[in-house]
């Protein structure tokens, strides 16, 4: 279902040429559960940042589902990313004056989508994610862990085809990490694709793929039963 | 995104930055006050003048000798004296259909006194027909009766100032005063009147008009009222006025006629130039408040760079943050537009409280430019720091903390 063919991204660094992706040829398969690992600077988190059509290669192209989404404007690819895909990132990137259920409720507010419908499936996601007494709370009321659920909750509120976290535990402490992780893995189990970027090889581990970025270059690119 | 989710997601940021929120509607209400008030001003200073002047009747013909205009012919050498404008003939307009009062004035200095007090005073030669044209109100007694203003019978009314300085507490009326080298009885005392355009009238005597002329040996008038039946007769009466004078003259329309609707267009134009000139000045602190808003919005964008980034990354079109920053701007306005009109309302009726005489008002125009100018600026400033945000690339925007 994602499908990148040679994919290049170059960035200008004052007068220097830093080339963060080099000729990438990746895909994915609806259900994936793949971990994209290497050191820092390697370019994994541009690798994120392109699949999930935040960033844009310098060359190459980016086919999801199908569809080639390398040259598609703003607009359309901010639906795209509305529509398909859910991002759970390092810092949670929660809006501090909104509510955990108001949180949840934003991608579906830009959406258009109706307040009724929007309430109840919120309350359906937060219950599901254990999080139903908490949705009241502002951010700053909650831990850290409960603070990545409510963005895990917004994430998968729109039912997208792909989740891609970055460093999704990398703020956490190991306990409330491993009950994230096994909320995303549990979401994969349903049939999410899910990509998480680390640098965790414990983290890694955990995932079906793995996928080892060096200098930009895929090195590794392991399956396991 | 529907228009109500997008407002109450302008109100839930606005909250979360009150302070922030709290000094653009001062700053965005002190704009709009500034103007409400201003205008207010300012129109009731104009409006002011005009009831002044409609006092005086807007029907009314000001006529004084002498011809302000050279029309045709060489110009003298000499010097050459104007016809006196006798009381003849302003009797000989009464005549003329159309003419509702003729009021010839005689106007000097004299001193007044009675016993050991004396004055100076403004002494006014007139006929009965005074009181009407300048709708005078009495005290006490009468006004001057003159069946035949060609006689010079011995009275006077005085004004209330003029009763207090010289009788005290005595009894005024049927007194006898001394008026230069004449005396003349006291018949009535004006009502305290209004300052009307800038004659005082509690500091006045009023005589007949041949008295006047007598008391200052003097053959021509100093001015002649005369009032139209209606609006519409007033330039009719005046063309009529002109020609019995030029019959009068040996074919000289030495004279010169105001209309009293011509001095008020001219005051009135004055004073809108006036109110106008000081409602820019207060619509720069509107503008200084547009500029304001930028700044502060451009702040909250600045400020807000993880969360714009996440609102695209879940989906936001850049057109929806465009939308979602300028409703900002627009709701700030829109907020600080309305609480500086009620400001501006609130002093108005202060300033109303204390100045009653004048009608103080903001004109509905200034209102709506005010507003207007307001919502336009909010929004216009908005654009620049809205358009920013909507450009912010998601990955920059994300990385920051």
């Amino acid at each position: 279902m994602i499908r990148l063919e040679g994919i290049g991204r170059e960035f200008r660094v004052g007068d220097q040429l830093v080339r963060a992706l080099r000729n990438i040829d990746l895909s994915f398969e609806a259900g994936d559960y793949a971990a994209i690992m290497g050191p820092s600077g390697s370019g994994k988190s541009t690798l994120l940042n392109i699949v999930g059509l935040l960033d844009r290669p310098t060359t190459g192209d980016y086919y999801l589902e199908g569809q080639n989404v390398t040259d598609l404007s703003d607009g359309e690819t901010a639906s795209v990313r509305r529509e398909k895909i859910g991002f759970v990132f390092q810092f949670f990137h929660l809006v501090p004056r909104l509510s955990a259920e108001d949180n949840v409720a934003l991608p579906m507010t830009l959406a258009g989508v109706a307040p009724q419908e929007r309430r109840s499936r919120v309350s359906e996601v937060l219950r599901s994610l254990g999080l139903a007494d908490r949705s009241r709370h502002r951010p700053d009321q909650l831990s850290g862990g409960q603070r990545q659920r409510v963005a895990i909750a917004r994430a998968t509120v729109m039912q997208p085809a792909v989740i891609l976290a970055d460093e999704p535990t990398g703020n956490l402490d190991t306990k409330s990490g491993k009950e994230v992780l096994h909320i995303l893995e549990g979401l994969n189990d349903r049939g999410m694709t899910l990509i998480v970027v680390t640098h965790d090889s414990e983290i890694g581990d955990r995932a079906r793929r793995r996928i080892g970025l060096v200098d930009g270059s895929i090195e590794t690119d392991l399956r396991q039963r | 995104m529907t228009v109500t989710d997008v407002l109450g997601f302008t109100v839930v940021a606005l909250r979360g930055f009150r302070v922030r929120t709290v000094l653009m509607l001062l700053a965005m209400s002190i704009g709009v006050a500034s103007v409400v008030v201003l205008t207010a001003l300012g129109d009731g200073a104009r409006r002011f003048v005009a009831e002044q002047f409609s006092a005086l009747g807007t029907n009314l013909l000001i006529m004084l000798p002498g011809r302000s205009e050279t029309t045709g012919g060489p110009p003298p050498l000499m010097g050459e004296t104007p016809r006196n404008l006798t009381l003849n003939d302003a009797l000989a307009l009464r005549r003329i259909p159309g003419v509702r009062w003729v009021a010839p004035i005689s106007l000097g200095n004299a001193e007044v006194s009675l016993g050991a007090r004396n004055r100076e005073v403004l002494i006014l030669g007139t006929t009965e027909e005074y009181l009407h044209v300048r709708g005078l109100t009495m005290g006490q007694g009468r006004f001057l009766v003159t069946p035949d203003p060609t006689r010079a019978s011995p009275e006077c009314v005085i004004g209330a100032r003029i009763r207090e300085e010289l009788f005290a507490a005595q009894v005024a009326l049927g007194q006898w005063l001394r008026l230069g080298d004449r005396r003349c009885r006291v018949v009535g005392i004006l009502g305290t009147q209004e300052h009307s355009l800038g004659v005082a009238m509690d500091e006045i005597v009023l005589v007949p008009v041949v008295f006047a002329l007598a008391l200052f040996d003097k053959e021509s008038l100093f001015r002649v009222l005369v009032e139209a039946r209606t609006r519409d007769h007033v330039e009719r009466t005046r063309q009529s006025v002109l020609e019995v004078i030029k019959a009068r003259h040996e074919g000289e329309d030495d004279v010169t006629i105001i209309a009293q609707d011509a001095v008020l267009a001219t005051f009135d134009n004055i004073l809108y130039a006036l109110t106008l000139a000081v409602a820019g000045i207060a619509a720069i602190a509107l503008a200084v408040a547009g500029v304001l808003i930028m700044n502060v919005m451009l702040i909250a964008v600045s400020q807000r760079t993880p969360e714009i980034g996440l609102l695209k990354a879940i989906g936001a079109p850049p057109g929806q943050i465009t939308t979602l920053f300028l409703s900002e701007a627009a709701m700030l306005s829109t907020c600080g537009a309305l609480l500086g009109w009620l400001a501006g309302q609130l002093g108005v009726w202060a300033l109303a409280r204390a100045y009653p005489q004048v009608p103080i008002g903001a004109p509905l125009w200034a209102i709506a430019a005010a507003l207007g100018i307001a919502l336009v600026t909010g929004v216009a400033f908005g654009i620049l720091p809205a358009r920013r945000a909507a450009r912010l690339d998601p990955v920059i925007a994300l990385s920051r903390r």
